[in-house]
């Protein structure tokens, strides 16, 4: 049976105290810069504000994993070796790496830290998974949101490292990593820069009819009705009219998140390693609520009790939440 | 950027109650931030260039609107009659208690903003950035406030708490 650790999101140092005091067994930040993929104004860790969490993790038996998680552009890999030094330096038990380069980089450096490849990487195969796992000494996988259970079952069998699965929050289906949308409209990338739908960018109005629309870098990407809940403003889950179509509609995704709760037996079954929640650009009310949810779940699953799932779609975006492949391909 | 105008009393006296609510609440509003900048100045980082950014609070019941430029150096947070705002660089608009529990983390800002309870304009990355640097506050920033005023201000903190939690619950949001 996989030991099914929870890992948590901490955006600020008062969430990763809170993430740790809810019953995370692993808590994952970054730094306040491009190396991360949560590069949002007002959020992350100084240096001095990392040590300090990771002492309080550590006093109370919680691991901290530094996300590392974004893709050097050419020739301007030192943001990333440095901050690769300075989490290993404070004591970091693992980094999180999408791009290969940091990912050998770390191998070589800093070979007594655990690595794990972030979702960013894309890596669905067991021939892509293998290859990071040869290359490099990857420990942990986190898998993309595209796998049915029966298929996360069939990879854990053919790898060599832990699987970490996503079980809620935001739910991205674009090829992670590979996301370019942002960039098409604000020239910034999600992937290099580190942020989607950088909130500078970002502008709402509100319509003479209580209607808001959400626009960004000009551009409306949807429109909310008066009594209508609303999604993030990124553009992969934004509502656009069409020739084709009579009504606006959501051409890529819909604003929905993930919520995992009443699969976490059979996650745990398939031999998922670790439960990934999403979130470090949420509140520390977010991160209680949800840690405290699934941190009781997983405890009552492990003592053979029947999990009793608090109700988390008000903390959902949108106010939908789905299981989405995990429960079927038919999704969507 | 324009707040709304509420139902009610004629034009004239809503001014006249606005003014003069302003007059009686600016006292205790400059007590307050300078209170919780001298305990928390570390706050001031998350926000970053945006110290400088005229933020205008809408709590919706109330009958002004409040004023907060958070630079350290020359803190402003007054109560303004809503006929006369200033220019605002960012606008957050919601229910007082659903400010105050925001301000706390008692509640998420991204599920109030899903569920429209929460109105945010203007600069969006001067009120990611707020948020962020409210969210970094251990203690509850609003009981450190009520603190201040002994006894009854705590009593006040409770009461209006207890009718937050059983509207909300009423309205199923609990």
């Amino acid at each position: 049976m996989s030991l099914a650790e929870l890992i948590c999101p901490a955006g600020t140092p008062a969430a990763l105290r809170t993430a740790v005091d809810a019953g995370a067994d692993a808590v994952y930040c970054g730094f306040q810069d491009a190396t991360n993929a949560r590069n949002f104004p007002g959020l992350n860790f100084t240096p001095d504000e990392l040590a300090a969490s990771v002492a309080y993790a550590h006093a109370r038996g919680t691991k901290v994993l530094l996300a590392l998680n974004t893709y050097p552009p050419a020739g301007k890999v030192d943001l990333w070796r440095q901050a690769a030094d300075t989490g290993a330096r404070l004591g970091v038990d693992a980094f999180i790496v999408a791009d290969m380069g940091v990912a050998d980089y770390i191998a070589r450096t800093h070979p007594d830290v655990r690595l794990h490849l972030s979702v960013q990487a894309a890596a669905s195969s067991p021939e892509a998974i293998r290859y990071y796992c040869e290359e490099f000494g990857v420990k942990r996988v986190v898998l993309p949101r595209i796998l049915t259970i029966p298929e996360i079952r069939q990879i854990r069998k053919e790898i060599p490292c832990e699987i970490e699965t996503f079980i809620f929050g935001n739910h991205g289906l674009m090829v992670e990593g590979r996301c370019s949308l942002t960039n098409y409209l604000t020239g910034q990338s999600t992937n290099m820069d580190g942020v989607c739908s950088p909130a500078s960018d970002v502008t709402y109005e509100r319509c003479a009819d209580g209607a808001m629309a959400s626009r960004l870098a000009g551009f409306t990407i949807d429109r909310f009705g008066p009594e209508e809940n609303a999604g993030y403003p990124t553009i992969c889950k934004g509502r656009y009219t069409a020739p084709h179509r009579d009504e606006a509609f959501y051409a890529f995704e819909e604003p929905v998140s993930l919520n995992l709760s009443r699969l976490l037996p059979e996650l745990i079954e398939a031999g998922v390693h670790a439960f990934k929640i999403e979130g470090r650009q949420r509140s520390k009310s977010y991160v209680r609520g949800v840690v405290s949810a699934f941190r009781k779940a997983v405890d009552d699953i492990r003592a053979g009790r029947e999990a009793d799932i608090a109700d988390l779609v008000a903390l959902t975006e949108g106010q939908k939440q789905t299981q989405g492949a995990f429960q079927t391909k038919k999704w969507r | 950027m324009n707040a709304s105008v509420a139902h009610g009393p004629a034009p004239v006296a809503r001014g006249a109650v606005s003014r003069l609510s302003c007059l009686v609440v600016q006292p205790l509003l400059i007590r307050i931030v300078r209170r919780i900048a001298a305990q928390h100045p570390g706050l001031f980082a998350r926000l970053g260039p945006h110290q400088q950014t005229d933020f205008v609070i809408d709590a919706t019941e109330l009958p002004f609107a409040l004023h907060l430029r958070p630079d350290p150096d020359a803190l402003i947070f007054r109560a303004v009659p809503r006929d006369a705002l200033p220019q605002a660089g960012a606008l957050i608009r919601g229910r007082f208690m659903l400010l105050l529990e925001l301000i706390d983390s008692e509640e998420d800002g991204d599920a109030a903003f899903f569920s429209r309870d929460l109105e945010i304009g203007g600069d969006t990355e001067a009120v990611v950035r707020l948020r962020n640097a409210l969210d970094d506050v251990d203690v509850s920033i609003a009981e450190e406030a009520a603190q201040m005023f002994g006894a009854p201000g705590r009593a006040i903190l409770a009461r209006l708490r207890r009718a937050y939690a059983d509207d909300t619950k009423g309205r199923g949001h609990a």
